[in-house]
């Protein structure tokens, strides 16, 4: 029977990364990424578990090592936040572009200027189009379960992708949450070792990161999307496989009372459970209000978003980045680009809340609800504010 | 080790190539040289991690490839965590029973802008870490990819695209950063330069360095007719002038003792070295004797180093 254990999401997360049987982990200490690299110095240290352990001098060291290794068919892992992030955003598209299936957890924190450590998707946002596959997930046994699953995925000859796992900085990584753990007999069945489709070594010996010019670019571009896309079926299979093990069951857009719901709140990431106590509340009151909770970022779940959104009249989607100048905040542009061709489909009203680490708390998202519900009434049906802010 | 070796030496090497002909390098291209004879020296059983620059360019358009060895690119500033990248995992696999256990040299290749500029920072890292590589700088002193910009392996007076000479500033004005000193300065177990106009001398020092346990930095002259505007045909010679002349003296730093390789009693004028090249056209008199002067008290700095041992 799988023990359930109260640990620190960032301690579950170097967990599992063991029990994943990772072999090259390489990282740069950032907050709030820092628990689980330490956490996983002291594993690698004790001797429980067989990897080579690096903490570079960067994160685009660290990111490249990750590269280097993968590329001779080494499982490996980073984690990073942030700037740490930014610095490393040039590697993450050519991850991807080579098609190494590297697992990174991200501690989701906000991008400076100003300098702050707390939480927000800024970071995320960012390498948004870095072509990795890209999660968001809402609590800690989610941050452990897609280790697994990550791997188990990003690692099939039909995906080969890259993953990030984000996980909000601090309100996530930092709190202390019952885990289930699962045995190890389980888990080295789900996830065998890995079997690349090329690797680097002399006994085959092959080119990798040939350039390519324009006559053949647009083609590997191509490749990439397809394949990117095409990802959608297996992540759903690995989901299921994983469910069937395990009894925990994750889909690519998540709803919780939602199904008759007049307004529907968006959210993605943590969030969304403070949001679910606030739709408890409303609903008590007798508000046709529901919840639409994202977890798969990238590919983008456009046919789930549909499903879940479309007979809704207001639809409230709260972001936590923002894009400067643009049409708002990140999230809201994705999902208004989903629905866009739907001949009936909601207002979109977008907030911008939680930004770096500013609290959400369950009367915040009623406020929204009040506020955007009015601002849709009124004609302002695709309004954009950041909430919150003193004025 | 050069005076007991004969011209003929160089017949004695292996007629295998791992770097393979047809690849688009210039006319005279010394640093194609450099990476051909690299090859020769440590044959098949290796791992090319590559900067982007010059050699990446010329060897990897897709779908064509010069490389009969494993050979990865992916960008330009870390090469040397690239490589570490490799060796880790190579190390790890075979621990684990993965692939068979089996010596395999991973080699970080990078010009200058690569291991000077950008590269740098990855480079410290991965050499203060002690990564079982062999890192290799072909230095052609500027950034001759991207069309001649100056980088802080230029030498001094040198006239590039972004030193230009003109008519207030006289081609670079800052003296050639000492890249084999700051690797040495990591107290890795081997350092070396090398220029291919010295071939044996060069396969030597590689083959030592894939021997020796722990992280080896060569730091290779490549003579760049392009950028330094000389004639093609001229290259080696221009290689054996700039060790003649104590522009680039040939030595090793073993676990930090220092050895010059060849020694002159008496250097030729830095003048028959400049003055082969466009690139030092526009010097005067009194700046080209400045250049000899800094040549002069480098080199005597090196041979006290080599009398020293450290």
């Amino acid at each position: 029977m799988a023990k359930r254990v109260g640990m620190e999401v960032s301690i579950a997360a170097a967990e599992a990364v063991k029990q994943a049987n990772v072999d090259v982990i390489s990282a740069y200490p950032i907050t709030p990424q820092t628990h689980i690299v330490e956490h996983l110095s002291e594993i690698v240290a004790n001797g429980e578990m067989d990897a080579e352990f690096f903490c570079v001098e960067s994160e685009h060291s660290a990111m490249s090592i990750c590269i280097g290794s993968e590329a001779t068919g080494a499982r490996s892992f980073t984690c990073t936040s942030a700037q740490g992030l930014a610095l490393m955003a040039e590697m993450t598209y050519i991850a991807s572009g080579l098609r190494l299936p590297i697992l990174m957890i991200v501690a989701n924190r906000t991008l400076s200027a100003p300098l702050s450590i707390w939480n927000d998707h800024s970071d995320a946002m960012m390498i948004r189009d870095c072509g990795w596959v890209q999660y968001f997930v809402e609590n800690g046994q989610e941050v452990y379960d897609h280790v697994f699953i990550s791997y188990r995925l990003g690692e099939d000859r039909n995906v080969l992708f890259p993953v990030i796992i984000n996980m909000d900085g601090f309100v996530l990584s930092h709190v202390i949450e019952p885990i289930e753990l699962i045995e190890q007999e389980k888990i080295d069945q789900f996830l065998p070792p890995y079997q690349p489709l090329y690797q680097l070594h002399p006994d085959q010996p092959i080119t990798m990161g040939a350039f390519a010019l324009p006559a053949i670019f647009a083609e590997t571009k191509k490749a990439q999307e397809m394949a990117l896309r095409a990802s959608m079926g297996k992540i759903l299979e690995v989901w299921k496989a994983f469910g069937d093990m395990t009894g925990r069951y994750y889909q690519p857009v998540e709803t919780y009372r939602a199904e008759d719901a007049e307004t529907l709140l968006l959210t993605m990431g943590s969030i969304g459970e403070t949001a679910s106590v606030a739709v408890d509340q409303m609903r008590e009151e007798g508000r046709s209000v529901g919840l639409v909770k994202i977890r798969l970022w990238r590919p983008f779940p456009f046919e789930a978003l549909k499903q879940a959104t479309l007979h809704a009249k207001n639809l409230v989607v709260i972001d936590r980045a923002v894009s400067v100048g643009g049409p708002g905040g990140p999230v809201a542009s994705e999902v208004k680009a989903a629905i866009y061709g739907e001949p009936i489909r909601p207002s979109v009203y977008n907030f911008a809340a939680g930004i770096s680490g500013r609290d959400v708390t369950p009367f915040d998202f009623i406020k929204m609800v009040d506020k955007a519900e009015i601002e849709i009434e009124e004609g302002n049906k695709e309004g954009f504010e950041i909430y919150g802010v003193r004025e | 080790m050069i005076e007991n070796l004969n011209v003929f030496a160089v017949r004695t090497l292996t007629q295998k190539e791992y770097f393979a002909p047809g690849h688009r390098s210039c006319q005279g291209c010394a640093e194609a040289l450099a990476v051909r004879l690299v090859c020769k020296a440590l044959g098949r059983n290796i791992i090319i991690a590559s900067a982007t620059g010059c050699m990446e360019i010329v060897s990897s358009p897709f779908p064509f490839t010069s490389w009969k060895v494993p050979w990865f690119h992916c960008a330009f500033e870390n090469t040397a965590a690239v490589a570490s990248g490799i060796e880790v995992g190579l190390k790890v696999l075979m621990r684990k029973g993965r692939i068979p256990q089996k010596k395999i040299v991973t080699v970080g290749l990078a010009g200058d802008g690569g291991t000077a500029d950008i590269g740098l920072q990855a480079l410290s890292g991965a050499l203060e870490r002690g990564h079982d590589f062999i890192y290799v700088c072909t230095d052609n002193e500027a950034y001759m990819n991207t069309g001649i910009q100056r980088s802080s392996s230029t030498p001094f007076g040198a006239s590039t695209t972004t030193s230009p000479a003109g008519k207030t500033k006289m081609g670079q004005i800052t003296w050639k950063k000492n890249m084999a000193a700051i690797a040495a300065a990591h107290n890795i177990p081997y350092v070396a330069t090398a220029c291919p106009s010295y071939p044996m001398d060069l396969i030597q020092k590689v083959k030592k360095a894939a021997d020796i346990k722990g992280a080896a930095y060569i730091h290779i002259l490549s003579v760049c007719p392009t950028g330094w505007r000389s004639a093609p045909d001229l290259s080696i010679k221009l290689g054996r002038l700039a060790v003649e002349t104590g522009t680039f003296p040939l030595y090793e730093v073993e676990h930090g003792k220092y050895h010059l390789n060849i020694d002159f009693p008496k250097l030729k004028p830095i003048k028959e070295y400049i003055k082969l090249q466009g690139r030092f056209r526009h010097l005067t008199e009194e700046m080209i004797e400045e250049i000899q002067t800094r040549i002069t008290h480098d080199y005597e700095q090196l041979k006290e180093r080599d009398k020293r041992g450290f």
